[in-house]
């Protein structure tokens, strides 16, 4: 008998409560070796859904973020996508390692043909392998950070200015990312600067190199002026740390080389020779954005720095899509996104309806000391070299997109 | 000829460095029995310990108290954890020391955060060494080549010449008759897994420098560690010295080695391209598979000689 009355408040409660709530799925590394990109994208996201919360949340729903530690692996990734579509997530939410990625949205594509009704979709923040919005695009899947082509496309304008770059050494993670990250500078170098030699093409595992001496005496035997890489997280700190141990004076063209530990890690030894292509760091505006100044005065240890702005263009993409839209069902969101154009501090910015891949501004940055705004209190931040209009940043695409 | 001499250079550091970390393990494995899972996470601890205790009371002393700590830890372990556990068998004292491990890491990760703390090298010994070739080499590295070396000798000396050392040599493999001739057998047994434990403490405070110090270390090096005891051979301390500069040695020349199977079919005029079924396999470089290598040459050595290079019993 009070079995039964507790089932029945339970499922009263449960009624009650599925009405009233549009559920996120957050699937990133919460543990591990990049649980720290992993963690602090979590922040950025509870904290912009808190703030589209306050405004009324989404068509009357607020959101709920359901967190998930997939460890940077594609098996774990499956089984919690599954959890997180039994407990009733719309959106899916990663960006760390495009390997998750790859294997997310084929499971997205998969379940969405085979349950129609029940959608859901893919909002990739991180993953930036071009195949994703290529050979490998579907409808499900948006991406709100430029692709490796397009990063490259940036670097290798500024590369082909500065005459003093000769050698090229190219160091990656053993996987999709870092593969297409070798791919595209060899060959945008070849077309842009026949006249550099790329002096290595290294491949390390990923998360895997505790010490990193031994490629950087490498890239000292090969006598590179500059080097190229895509590593993030753990891989880019302890590269940073080798190669201030063994005094390696070379240009870093880096794509996450502003990331969490990045620039205390290489410290001083970076300055003027750090360079990154992001689309942000704290010092492009004159003064620091209101979005900033609210995540700092809500997260403030040290580490707590609003690196992703790319989710704060996301979540104002979502919360005007579902205004458009006038329903938080995923379908309308989807086709509500599409070609959704918006203004923000940094420049318009656009999603591309033919491959799902956002554009925004992007800006080529270099290391200083003399900076207004520092990062994670090291006394250094970054300086813009060049900036890049979002319309710009737009390359071929090869997508044939089947849309419902 | 420089790639040469820093590879051999950062590959004996390597080797050291796993050698201190590994020397605990295999002496408390050759007495006790016991493979002790939570021995990285003592060697996180010691590096977690050493920063706080730089922060509080510098670095010299806590070069000093961090190992100490450990210790103690490692004592209280063995008196009233591992003392329970031990009648049970072999395999509850590995899932008791297991279980260690995680509560270890969620600890560290309660009192210090997820991310990576900035254990940077305390500036006292923050400067090069020497300079070679144009690359220097931090003073720090040279440090725990003589810290290394001190604990090797250290152990060797207090195993071999000291009448302490004699008799644990002895209840390695007689216990019980160590025991009737009236020597504290547990007692013995705390003294070495204490010994064990400050010994991974000291490879922390050097080691957690030289790496990064974050929550996740134990897990990162732990299985190096075990192949480093596996291969040198249960219970000998010098077989674990030179397994693990024979595994930092061939890790770090493997990087710098480009070649793969192409490259070596191609001396003997077979040339595979995209479309052969092997080509994936055979293009890997040598400088791709270099973290793997230990872990074949710990299948290899299960396979072909179990007892490990100097080991007293097999695996």
């Amino acid at each position: 008998m009070r079995n039964r009355l507790l089932a029945c408040l339970c499922a009263a409660f449960a009624v009650g409560a599925a009405h009233a709530e549009l559920k996120l799925a957050f699937i990133d590394p919460l543990s591990g070796g990049a649980a720290s990109a992993g963690v602090s994208a979590q922040k950025h996201v509870v904290f912009f859904t808190d703030a589209i919360n306050a405004r009324g949340g989404l068509n009357g729903e607020k959101i709920t973020v359901l967190s998930y530690d997939n460890k940077v692996s594609p098996q774990e990734s499956l089984i919690v996508l599954k959890k997180a579509i039994d407990e009733g997530a719309r959106i899916v939410i990663q960006g760390n390692g495009s390997s998750v990625a790859h294997a997310i949205t084929d499971a997205v594509l998969k379940h969405n043909e085979r349950n129609p009704g029940k959608e859901v979709l893919f909002f990739n923040y991180a993953a930036i392998d071009p195949a994703l919005t290529n050979e490998k695009c579907n409808f499900w899947h948006f991406r709100f950070d430029a692709d490796v082509d397009m990063k490259m496309h940036g670097f290798t304008d500024v590369i082909t200015k500065d005459r003093n770059i000769h050698k090229v050494y190219l160091i990656n993670q053993d996987y999709s990312f870092g593969k297409a990250v070798a791919a595209a500078a060899t060959r945008m170098l070849k077309e842009k600067r026949p006249d550099i030699q790329i002096v290595g093409d290294e491949l390390h595992p990923l998360q895997k190199v505790q010490d990193f001496s031994p490629y950087v005496a490498k890239i000292k035997a090969s006598g590179a002026d500059t080097v190229i890489t895509g590593n993030w997280s753990n891989d880019m700190l302890l590269l940073f740390k080798a190669g201030k141990d063994a005094g390696l004076n070379v240009n870093w063209f880096t794509y996450y080389g502003g990331g969490l530990g990045s620039v205390p890690a290489i410290g001083k030894d970076g300055v003027g020779r750090l360079k990154q292509i992001t689309e942000y760091h704290n010092n492009v505006l004159p003064a620091l954005p209101a979005e900033e100044a609210a995540f700092k005065k809500r997260f403030t240890e040290k580490a707590d720095e609003l690196y992703y702005w790319r989710l704060r263009n996301m979540f104002a993409m979502l919360e005007a899509a579902a205004k458009k839209a006038g329903s938080n069902d995923p379908v309308k969101l989807a086709r509500a996104l599409e070609g959704m154009k918006l203004d923000t501090p940094l420049g318009p910015m656009e999603m591309r309806a033919d491959n799902h891949q956002l554009l925004q501004p992007l800006f080529v940055s270099t290391l200083s000391d003399k900076t207004k705004y520092d990062l994670e209190a090291s006394g250094l931040g970054f300086v813009t070299d060049a900036k890049i209009d979002a319309d710009k940043t737009a390359l071929p695409t090869t997508c044939k997109m089947q849309r419902p | 000829m420089e790639l040469v001499t820093f590879s051999l250079l950062n590959g004996a550091v390597y080797g050291l460095l796993l050698f201190m970390l590994s020397s605990g393990l295999t002496l408390i494995f050759s007495l006790m029995g016991v493979l002790n899972f939570a021995h990285a996470s003592l060697f996180m601890l010691g590096a977690y310990f050493s920063w706080q205790l730089s922060r509080w009371v510098g670095f010299a002393p806590a070069l000093v108290l961090a190992p100490l700590l450990c210790g103690l830890i490692g004592a209280a372990i063995e008196r009233y954890g591992l003392r329970a556990v031990h009648a049970r068998g072999h395999v509850a004292e590995i899932l008791f020391t297991f279980g260690l491990s995680y509560v270890i890491a969620e600890l560290v990760i309660m009192g210090w955060g997820r991310n990576p703390i900035e254990n940077r090298v305390p500036a006292m010994i923050d400067f090069a060494a020497f300079h070679l070739f144009g690359t220097s080499y931090p003073f720090y590295k040279v440090l725990m080549t003589a810290i290394s070396v001190g604990m090797f000798a250290f152990l060797y000396g207090a195993f071999k010449r000291t009448r302490l050392g004699l008799v644990i040599q002895a209840a390695l493999t007689h216990p019980q008759m160590v025991g009737a001739l009236g020597h504290d057998v547990p007692r013995l047994f705390v003294l070495v897994f204490a010994i064990g434990s400050a010994l991974a403490g000291l490879a922390g405070v050097i080691g957690g420098f030289a790496l990064l110090t974050e929550p996740n270390m134990a897990a990162n090096l732990g299985p190096i560690v075990f192949v480093v005891v596996v291969v040198g051979g249960l219970g000998s301390i010098p077989g674990a010295f030179y397994a693990s500069m024979l595994i930092g040695i061939v890790q770090t020349f493997a990087v710098a080695l480009d070649y793969s199977m192409l490259d070596l079919l191609g001396a003997f005029g077979v040339t595979l391209t995209r479309a052969d079924r092997l080509y994936e396999v055979a293009a890997i470089k040598i400088a791709q598979a270099a973290p793997i290598i230990p872990y074949v040459l710990l299948v290899v050595m299960l396979v072909v000689r179990p007892r490990g290079l100097l080991g007293t019993r097999d695996t």
